[in-house]
């Protein structure tokens, strides 16, 4: 297998610019102080993934997967309860995220950002959008006022808001969806971050206008050389602005692959369920029918043998009687998570 | 055969009044459906699709006025119809699933007992009677009929959304107005739902209005599409027609940046500029601010509609061709 | 990193901007505000009590002789039976000791505002404090600060107020230091905790954690700010409990007070008066009437704030 490679030889590709490993978080299922025993919800259940410098790695998958769990534990909004995530695992002394604390923690601040998925909630009403902009250069003391005008000016040039005199001192119920979609790019990016994770970011945007948003961000990573986690639940987004793609389910990845690859040849049957059931624009088109029911379940619990197994139209009784099957190589470096694929 | 439609609408116009003066939600809407058919609105949020719809309903909110137009229903026209007129008509001849339906559900009370009692409030029916209608509800959307007498929270989202269909449904209405049904949903369960609602309508031979800004959505569900620009409707036309040869700018860019899973990945197109104002819209044709085709003319006269067939589009360059 | 083509705005017009930007917010507020008329009423009710109090010290200064005005010590000797009914040199009359009813008044509306005003301020900057720190930290933090609430609330504060100033001389700074801690890590501290929760699950606080920003950054930038319309409206409220407490407790004698509302209406109790108020109604009305007033002024100003702050109240 690949990782075991990877942890022999640390310095293997130094194009990689964040890799996790068994990463895991788990949730106390609901907060009835009556009940005993109240399980564990397993919402990031023992990922690994490698995203490299100036790539765009996709996480997709339906609601409730883990994806946003997995979002937030790689900018240690919430501490996990296993793994590591390294930063720069190539270099000599790559910096593990899961344990910082105190003053590296707050360095390592620069270093990764997280965009989210809520332009309208995720910027203080009540702060000017410099205020807003400016927040990570003021809390790092990265200089003084008149240095952050300048680099917030700048910034809020480089996603389109221009002229930035204009956009300054105005409150973010002043600005579009689209524009304060736009000023959260900016916050995430002034501090010239090497990762960031976009958590739906266009999401909650219209077409018209996602379109742009979406293009910004491709152009900023490759003109800042910065490296994305991009949340989605939609394939077709996914698509247009991923360079590899992996597939979540009940908090495990399940299917990662070269976007086109895995579009056109998707391995995993959960893959193949997802594409299938995604609406397509365009009347003279006949999907096949979706092969498998119901929603994603909470993952209480669940028993030792594949995430999938009660929704798999290909389970049959090897699938119910082994433990969750490994992450394998299905042939041009595509990996999934399946006995039958 | 020239049946009448089941519903024709003849140059509606609502508007909302706010302090900063008349929000333009719906202005000088014309558009019919036949029997069995589904007309689909898409359109970016603001649009005025839910107030189209709340609007046929006659579910208004006390700001809202109807200054102008008809609602015929069947041939009668129900815009001056009194409330209780009114009531007739709702839930026996038109009934809706609100946008965010699922969350409307009375957490009190077991799902069964809301539907048999929408049930007998409009068809005064028997007990018995209600409750064998509601077994076979649940069999047409697909739920456990285990699940009557059970309460909301016990149910998923996407059941719930069933259940709700199952209660827009029992009156077995002419039209049923679907506003978004499916917007909060996993593409698994919006793929059942949506075969579902289909093949439904299919067996009860019923009209459908569906609304979605989902363009993909649209392109599946609908037989005529309707596309919706600040308060109007831009273009008209079979689902086909629409889809393959827009002749609105703006059916065009909303079509260019849609992205699709499925086919060659083109580039995806863009809009510049803001979304209309409804308080204030633009002079002339409402999508000349950002229009790539826009002449002088679109800056100041209102757009003839341009025919093409059973299509038509409101604009001064139309494309295609 | 490249240089902006627009040159770099000073600092100061920063704080140029800055302060237009309040004024702009506060024009938007005050125009709010005017609307609800009740808090107009209130306010007017406050500055014509402001300009009772400003202008004591004037008069005592100029037309007023100290000997026969002075609130406390001074006697109406122009007066032959005391207490006198209203005349032109005393407008209000005089008490039951021969001195100056208004000059008592006025002198009194001035240690009003001082106790309601120093009262409310510091039972909303521990309010908001605790409310904002309980609902941040969450945990045992919150534990201990809302029992240390419930014990508050429990507490009867009037009758604790009655000990209190049984066992210590209490003044108006203790008394408004009392009330704030009593109301500050009481019930306000709890209605500004709930509050508090609500902003505490924004994704603009995660977005300021994510930037580095530590505890003190989220409370005092981000959570404060968003407790300031309600903080400011419990402000008012607690003006209005302070300036009742202060009028029962000197009512009751139990403060050590110069001069008060409340002790106005001591005076004419302890001389006899209180029950022939048809016959010498300026001993009791002027003063009973102002801490009516100037009570429910507050109030209403506090309500209309609640419709200029809380969108939920606004009339479309
Ligand atoms: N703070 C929490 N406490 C308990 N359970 C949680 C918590 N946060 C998330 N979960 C659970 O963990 C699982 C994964 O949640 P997560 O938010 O990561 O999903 P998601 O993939 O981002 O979904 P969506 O697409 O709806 O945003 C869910 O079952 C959720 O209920
Ligand atoms: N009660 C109301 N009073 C005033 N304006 C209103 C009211 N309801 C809706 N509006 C306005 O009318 C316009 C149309 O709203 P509508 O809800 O019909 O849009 P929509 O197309 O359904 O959008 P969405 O996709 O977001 O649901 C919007 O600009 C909206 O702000
Ligand atoms: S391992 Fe078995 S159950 Fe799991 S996805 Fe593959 S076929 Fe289905
Ligand atoms: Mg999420
Ligand atoms: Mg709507």
């Amino acid at each position: 297998m690949t990782l075991d490679i990877a942890k022999l030889v640390p310095s293997l590709d130094s194009r990689i610019l964040l890799k996790v490993e068994g990463l895991r978080k788990y949730y106390r299922a609901t907060a009835n102080r009556f009940r005993r025993n109240r399980g564990l919800i397993h919402a990031v259940d023992g990922i690994d993934f490698e995203v490299a410098k100036d790539e765009s790695l996709g996480l997709v998958g339906e609601s409730g997967c883990g994806k946003t769990t997995t979002g937030k534990l790689l900018v240690r909004l919430i501490d996990p309860t296993a793994g590591r995530i390294l930063l720069n695992p190539g270099q000599q002394q790559p910096t593990d995220i899961a344990t910082l604390k105190g003053k590296p923690l707050k360095a390592f601040r620069r270093k990764v950002q997280i965009i989210f998925q809520d332009p309208y909630e995720s910027m203080n009403p009540r702060r000017t959008i410099f205020d807003t902009v400016a927040e990570p250069l003021k809390v790092q003391k990265m200089g003084g006022t008149l240095e952050h005008l300048d680099r917030v000016s700048h910034m809020l040039e480089l996603v389109g808001l221009t002229p930035p005199s204009t956009f300054l001192f105005r409150y973010p119920h002043e600005l579009s969806g689209g524009q304060r979609q736009r000023v959260a790019i900016a916050r995430a990016l002034i501090v010239e971050p090497a990762f960031v994770v976009a958590d739906e970011p266009t999401s909650m945007l219209d077409v018209s206008i996602r379109t742009g948003v979406m293009r910004l961000m491709e152009e900023l990573a490759a003109r800042l050389g910065i490296g994305y986690l991009y949340i989605t639940h939609d394939l077709a987004v996914a698509r247009y602005v991923c360079d590899r793609i992996a597939v979540m389910y009940l908090g495990k990845i399940v299917e990662v692959g070269e976007t086109e690859e895995l579009l056109q040849r998707p391995k995993h049957p959960y893959t193949q369920a997802l594409l299938s059931a995604v609406p397509v624009p365009d009347p003279t088109f006949t999907r096949p029918p979706v092969r498998i029911k119901g929603g994603v379940s909470v993952p209480v619990d669940p028993p030792d043998q594949c995430r999938f197994y009660s929704r798999c139209p290909l389970a049959d009784d090897f699938c119910r009687d082994n433990p969750h099957p490994p992450l394998e190589d299905k042939g041009a470096g595509q990996l999934a998570a399946c006995y039958k694929a | 055969m020239s049946e009448r439609p089941v519903l024709a609408v003849e140059d509606l116009t609502m508007h909302y009044s706010i302090k900063a003066g008349a929000v333009r939600a719906v202005d000088g809407v014309t558009f019919s459906i036949e029997r069995g058919q589904a007309l689909g609105l898409v359109g970016e949020s603001g649009s005025g699709k839910s107030s189209i719809a709340m609007t046929l309903l006659r579910l208004l909110p006390d700001n809202a006025q109807i200054l102008r137009g008809k609602i015929l229903l069947d041939g009668v026209d129900i815009v001056p119809l009194s409330e209780e007129r009114m009531r007739e008509y709702r839930w026996n001849r038109i009934s809706m699933i609100f946008q965010a339906a699922m969350n409307s559900l009375n957490p009190v009370y077991k799902v069964g007992e809301q539907i048999i009692e929408a049930l007998e409030a409009h068809l005064e029916s028997a007990r018995e009677e209600s409750i064998e209608r509601v077994r076979r509800l649940y069999d047409v959307v697909n739920l456990d009929p285990g699940l009557i007498v059970r309460y909301p929270h016990e149910y998923s989202g996407g059941m719930r959304q069933r259940a709700i269909i199952a209660m827009a449904l029992a009156c077995e209405p002419d039209l049923i107005i679907a506003d978004e049904p499916t917007t909060a949903l996993d593409v698994i369960v919006q793929d059942h739902i949506l075969r579902e609602m289909r093949s439904i309508q299919a067996e009860l031979d019923m009209s459908m209005i569906y609304i979605s800004h989902d363009m993909a959505v649209i392109a599946e569900v609908s037989d005529v599409v309707g596309v919706m620009y600040a308060g109007k409707i831009v273009e008209l036309g079979g689902t086909a027609d629409v889809f393959h040869s827009p002749i609105h700018p703006y059916t065009r860019s909303l079509m260019s940046a849609f992205p699709s899973v499925t086919g060659k990945k083109r580039e995806l197109g863009t809009l510049t500029g803001e979304p209309p104002n409804l308080l204030d819209p633009p002079e002339g044709c409402r999508f000349h601010p950002r229009c790539p085709y826009a002449t002088d003319v679109c800056s100041n006269q209102e757009p003839p509609k341009v025919r093409r067939g059973n299509h038509w589009a409101a604009c001064w360059n139309p494309q295609g061709e | 990193m490249a240089v902006s083509d627009s040159p770099p705005t000073a600092p100061r017009s920063l704080w140029a901007v800055r302060a237009a930007l309040a004024a702009r917010s506060f024009k938007q507020s005050w125009s709010m505000f005017r609307g609800t008329r009740i808090g107009i009423i209130g306010l007017a009710i406050i500055l014509f009590y402001l300009l009772l109090a400003a202008a004591h010290p004037i008069l005592m200064n100029t037309v007023w002789d100290e000997k026969i005005y002075d609130p406390v010590v001074g006697y109406a000797f122009d007066e032959t039976r005391q207490p006198a009914p209203p005349s032109w040199s005393h407008p209000l009359g005089t008490d039951p000791l021969g001195r100056d009813v208004l000059s008592q008044l006025m002198y009194s509306a001035r240690s009003e505002f001082m106790l309601g005003l120093l009262a409310a301020l510091i039972t909303v900057s521990i309010g908001t404090t605790v409310g904002a720190v309980a609902a941040y930290f969450g945990g045992v933090v919150d534990t201990v600060l809302m029992r240390l609430a419930d014990i508050m609330i429990m507490l009867p504060g009037i009758s604790v107020l009655i000990v209190l100033s049984a066992l210590i001389g209490v003044e108006h700074f203790e008394l408004a230091l009392i009330i704030g801690i009593l109301s500050g890590f009481g019930g306000t501290g709890v209605v500004l905790k709930s509050q508090a929760l609500s902003v505490v699950v924004k994704p603009y606080i995660e977005a300021a954690r994510a930037a580095g920003g530590g505890p003190v950054h989220i409370i005092f930038v981000h959570i404060v700010p968003n407790l300031l319309p309600l903080s400011f409206l419990y402000m008012m409220f607690t003006v209005t409990g302070a300036i009742f407490s202060e009028a029962v407790l000197s009512f009751l004698g139990l403060l050590n007070v110069r001069m008060s509302w409340g002790l106005m209406i001591h005076t004419t109790e302890s001389a006899g008066y209180l029950l022939q108020v048809g016959e010498y109604w300026w001993l009791i009305f002027p003063a009973s009437l102002s801490i009516t007033l100037l009570c429910s002024s507050f109030y209403l100003v506090g309500r209309s704030l609640d419709e200029v702050v809380n969108p939920r109240l606004r009339r479309s």
